[in-house]
């Protein structure tokens, strides 16, 4: 099995340096963003998504493991945080808490299922696996089926911020976000993240080493459910909704093209292609179903032309792990 | 009891498309590595197919049956020459990407023309012969009424699959093939043109795929996603049997399709998800498959 990316820096002081620099970078740009009158609904959709893309990537990029059901998670937590303001009004930290939690125990249990199996039927479990998720929540009353749950009190994050308020609203995703993200990066970086890559460039080695690959995969597994279901409960304060398009498999396909477009196995790719999707979506809404045929374009031109993605095209220019 | 075995025919068609459709994607999965996300856009460009051959220019349900499979199949030997091949000697992954994007722009463009709704196609009222009209009517077996276009599903279906296997296992083609499978650099080697055979070999698994489509229009209807939540159930079935053997596909394909059914009579909410619960207790209990080779 080859190496999914082909060129992979040893992870040196200086590059964890350089990954700070532009984290700092980065959070300063997200920060100053209420500032620019960009639309800010816009953003703090493409941050929960971008947090959701790099918990994938950290099960794809630095795992070895494609899930194709990483929206399970994203709906999970979605449905279970909505449900928990909306129908037992508990107050926001507890709903995100109830969310989370809720995917955590998911990845448990689809994790011991599917890690059992690697590559390309590992992809095809996680899919199916969301799939019985879809028709589960098609069929429970609790989801209201297609209408989704729906017109989600936002209230008052730890009594104090009024999250019904855009402005404070967007800090409180973005400090969500910067949490899961460093959350992440320190998994990278950490002697889990270093045996996790060995496990991704040669697992029969790593067994042989000790190593018990088979658990590593599974706290990955479940690190990047948590993660992703953070997200998904975010989100529900942001769209004040939540619906099955969240749990679909076309779903888990847009989290796969935003970090295939911004680099798999890149710190800040995700992020990139998390925003790249999500505008693209928002600016050709009105092309209907072209949207769909220009993500199957994209998914196309990248694997066979562009499989580094923006930002590995970019750490590959500059010779710098970013 | 009527009602069992009337779910249970439903059950057999639909385990017909499952095993036409496994068996494709085990033949591809063999020879090219990849698993073919595009599987379920080219079954529904198969009865689509059959149908522009009806509507356009009058060619009726027979001729489909030969003409969709061949003409999807090179629709997918274009795909497999300008696309896919550049993908040998890359992490598998990247043809599970690539073909879900093949999917996507197939799938968005037919719902681009089409909607989502469905576009009926009759079932075959020719040849005449006697009382018979085609496939139409039906016969009573005495315990069931029995639709005979649903019957010639499954026996059709089931003579195509038997043949597939029979042209893989038992042919000098077939032997050519599975040598390839396991050694392509020797194989070629001694004088064989596997790049052209593994072409082939993906015109094979789409043309099934086309053929289910083009056997699924008169009873699903016509439509642009028809294939899409299927592919994912194929999935399942092909996790469950595994890859590993072509009767392996066959058999499990038509036990789910029976087993599907028969959940559809005594406990209809689980029938949409039985297939997955299956693959979950399948991983638990031999997570190999049931046919066994590891990958």
């Amino acid at each position: 099995m080859t190496a999914l990316t082909d060129d992979t820096l040893p992870v040196t002081p200086q590059a964890v340096r350089d990954e700070m620099v532009v984290f700092g970078l980065m959070a300063l740009l997200l920060a100053s963003v209420p500032f620019t009158g960009i639309y800010p609904f816009f953003v703090m959709q493409a941050l929960c998504f971008a947090l959701v893309a790099c918990a994938f990537n950290l099960l794809i990029g630095y795992g070895g493991l494609l899930s194709f059901g990483h929206a399970m998670f994203l709906g999970t937590a979605g449905y279970c945080s909505a449900h928990a303001l909306k129908v037992w009004g508990v107050p926001p930290e507890l709903g995100i808490l109830i969310g989370t939690a809720a995917a955590a125990v998911l990845g448990v249990i689809t994790g011991y299922v599917s890690i059992r199996r690697q590559g390309i039927y590992f992809s095809m479990i996680t899919l199916a696996l969301s799939q019985l998720l879809y028709f589960i929540y098609l069929q429970t009353p609790f989801t209201h089926g297609e209408d989704g749950i729906q017109g989600i009190p936002q209230g008052h994050l730890f009594w104090i911020f009024d999250l019904s308020k855009p402005t404070v609203l967007y800090y409180v995703v973005l400090v969500g976000f910067l949490a899961g993200f460093l959350l992440i990066f320190r998994t990278i970086n950490s002697p889990f993240g270093e045996v996790l890559k060995a496990i991704r460039e040669n697992e029969p080695r790593a067994i042989s080493l000790g190593y018990k690959t088979d658990q590593y995969k599974l706290l990955a597994f479940i690190l990047s459910g948590t993660i992703a279901g953070f997200a998904g409960s975010l989100k529900v304060f942001v769209a004040q909704n939540a619906s099955l398009t969240d749990v679909h498999w076309s779903m888990s396909g847009e989290i796969v093209l935003m970090t295939l477009v911004g680099g798999l196995g890149t710190v800040f790719g995700p992020v990139v292609g998390a925003f790249v999707i999500i505008a693209m979506q928002q600016y050709l809404a009105s092309f209907g179903q072209w949207v769909q045929v220009i993500q199957g374009v994209i998914f196309v031109a990248c694997v066979l032309l562009f499989r580094r993605g923006v930002i590995g095209e970019l750490a590959h220019y500059l010779k710098r792990s970013l | 009891m009527q009602a069992l075995y009337a779910q249970l025919l439903v059950g057999l068609i639909n385990g017909s498309f499952y095993a036409l459709l496994s068996l494709g994607l085990a033949v591809i999965f063999g020879m090219l590595n990849i698993i073919n996300f595009a599987h379920g856009a080219l079954y529904m460009m198969g009865a689509f197919c059959a149908y522009f051959l009806l509507s356009l220019s009058g060619i009726g349900y027979w001729w489909a049956l030969l003409i969709a499979p061949i003409a999807i199949g090179i629709f997918g030997m274009v795909l497999e020459r300008t696309m896919l091949q550049w993908l040998t000697g890359l992490d598998h992954l990247y043809g599970l990407l690539l073909t879900f994007g093949i999917a996507l722009i197939v799938q968005g463009v037919f719902q681009n023309y089409f909607g989502s709704s469905g576009l009926p196609y009759a079932i075959p009222d020719y040849p005449k012969v006697g009382d018979w009209n085609g496939l139409q009517g039906g016969i009573n077996l005495g315990f069931m009424f029995l639709p005979i276009y649903r019957g010639w599903v499954v026996i059709f279906s089931l003579v195509v699959c038997i043949a597939t296997w029979f042209l893989i296992e038992r042919t000098r083609l077939g032997a050519y093939l599975r040598a390839a499978t396991e050694n392509p650099t020797l194989v070629r080697a001694f004088g064989v043109n596997v790049p052209r055979m593994i072409t082939l070999t993906y015109g094979l698994g789409v043309g099934l795929a086309a053929l289910a489509g083009v056997l699924s229009a008169p009873i699903n209807q016509v439509r642009p996603l028809m294939g899409a939540d299927l592919i994912i159930v194929v999935f399942a079935v092909v996790v469950i049997g595994g890859m590993g053997s072509i009767m392996g596909s066959i058999i499990t394909g038509f036990a789910l399709g029976v087993i599907e059914g028969l959940t559809k009579y005594f406990y209809p909410e689980a029938s949409n998800t039985v297939v997955f619960v299956l693959m979950v207790l399948v991983l638990l209990v031999k997570p190999t498959g049931l046919t066994g080779k590891a990958a």
